[in-house]
């Protein structure tokens, strides 16, 4: 969040109202539990870290005393750096494999029941993320996150698959032995 | 009306004789009601296809009852039941099936013709759905003059052509590139907020993830049912981390 409103600031120097506006324009419907005061928590952090600049300029009459945020040269170097920069979210999949290893072998939970109520779940968000795609016209940039999002999902329901069916296997074993 | 579309009851397929007998559908229980998109999912060799022939009438089951729309069907007699899968049930097939030497319209109009409408109400009730799914530009190509995609989109259009109680949908998208799944994608969304009754048998989680309902089946059984409708408390902005 920090480095993508740093980023949107390497345009021109603008209010957290425009770009609030840009980044809910972004992000489509999955930009609409942002509020307005995020960016302003993450603009004052940013200005602490001495990465960007505030100015009160004239405002409009009936918006008096905006405030206007401009990167300092340290924020535009941290914007160069974060542009090329080869990061990946990581996806959290060593969690659910220990929390997996774990209850089996504390016998706490069924590994295959933990995995099944996994896979619930992520089909229930692949749905909402997929409805919400398809709701999106042709070419919008946030029908282009959200197939992202639906993707994303899909290669994890597949990985459930290979622990289910890695997990019936030990299943089995303990109880055929 | 029956409010309930399928209804299986106790449903059991075996398939050889002797020692290699298999339960392919072993005592399956299954309700669909009306307007539910109901996915089937589990590995190869499941029976999940099994159970789908099953529903709509192609094969008999061994032992239980199937009812379509408030009426019994695996008792039926050879000539009734074939009347009753051309008006009440439509199928779409992975390898498309549709008549190679027929044109995308009159692949449409067949089912129309064959259950006894006329010729008029055929061709108007075809052009409206080769319309609806973006194929009017296509109504006189043969399937071999189309793209995977394009015939699958005929095959669903052939499914509805007399607006069946249920559809039902045997891996769909298991011939089909991304694009044109994406596509199927759009097409199943459609027909589920048009509240048509729909049964899809696939592998692919986002096809499932279309359907109001997932059912799991492993070894001729339900292992998991899962109601996937309903939003997630979460919020949206939940699937991409936003809250950080």
């Amino acid at each position: 969040m920090q480095d993508a409103v740093l980023a949107m600031l390497a345009k021109e120097p603008s209010h957290g109202y425009d770009l609030h506006a840009r980044l809910r324009r972004s992000l489509g419907p999955l930009g609409e539990s942002m509020n307005r005061g995020q960016i302003y928590v993450t603009l004052a952090r940013l200005e602490r870290a001495g990465l960007v600049v505030c100015e009160r300029a004239d405002g409009l009459p009936e918006r008096p005393e905006r405030k206007v945020y401009a990167l300092t040269p340290a924020g535009q170097r941290r914007v160069a750096a974060w542009l090329s920069e080869v990061g990946w979210p990581k996806p959290d999949l060593a969690e659910f494999h220990l929390k997996l290893a774990a209850a089996a072998a504390a016998r706490l939970a069924d590994p295959v029941e933990l995995v099944a109520a996994q896979r619930r779940e992520l089909l229930r968000r692949l749905r909402e993320a997929q409805q919400t795609a398809l709701a999106e016209s042709a070419g919008s940039g946030a029908g282009l996150l959200l197939e992202g999002v639906a993707l994303r999902l899909q290669a994890d329901l597949r990985w459930l698959d290979a622990c289910e069916r890695a997990w019936s296997a030990v299943d089995d074993e303990v109880g055929g032995g | 009306m029956s409010s309930v579309a399928v209804r299986a009851c106790g449903l059991v397929k075996t398939h050889g004789q002797g020692q290699s007998r298999v339960r392919a559908v072993d005592e399956v229980d299954l309700v669909v009601p009306r307007g539910q998109t109901l996915a089937v999912m589990g590995p190869s060799g499941c029976g999940k296809s099994t159970l789908l022939h099953l529903l709509g009438g192609l094969e008999r089951p061994t032992d239980g009852e199937v009812w379509l729309a408030g009426r019994r069907i695996d008792t039926l007699g050879e000539r009734a039941l074939a009347r009753m899968r051309r008006r009440s049930v439509g199928f779409v097939f992975q390898a498309f099936h549709l008549v190679e030497e027929l044109s995308a319209a009159e692949n449409v109009e067949l089912p129309a013709l064959l259950a006894g409408h006329s010729l008029r109400q055929a061709r108007r009730r075809a052009s409206l759905l080769l319309e609806r799914f973006g194929l009017a530009d296509r109504a006189r190509h043969l399937p071999s003059q189309l793209s995977g995609g394009q015939r699958q989109r005929v095959a669903v259009a052939r499914a509805l052509a007399n607006d069946p109680t249920v559809v039902l949908a045997d891996e769909p998208t298991g011939n089909l590139d991304t694009a044109a799944t994406l596509d199927m994608l759009r097409i199943f969304e459609g027909l589920r907020s048009a509240g048509q009754t729909l049964v899809i048998v696939t592998h692919d989680e986002r096809v499932a993830a279309t359907a109001d309902r997932l059912v799991s089946m492993r070894d001729g059984m339900f292992v998991d049912d899962t109601r996937l409708a309903g939003s997630h408390p979460r919020g949206l902005g939940g699937l991409i981390g936003l809250e950080d």
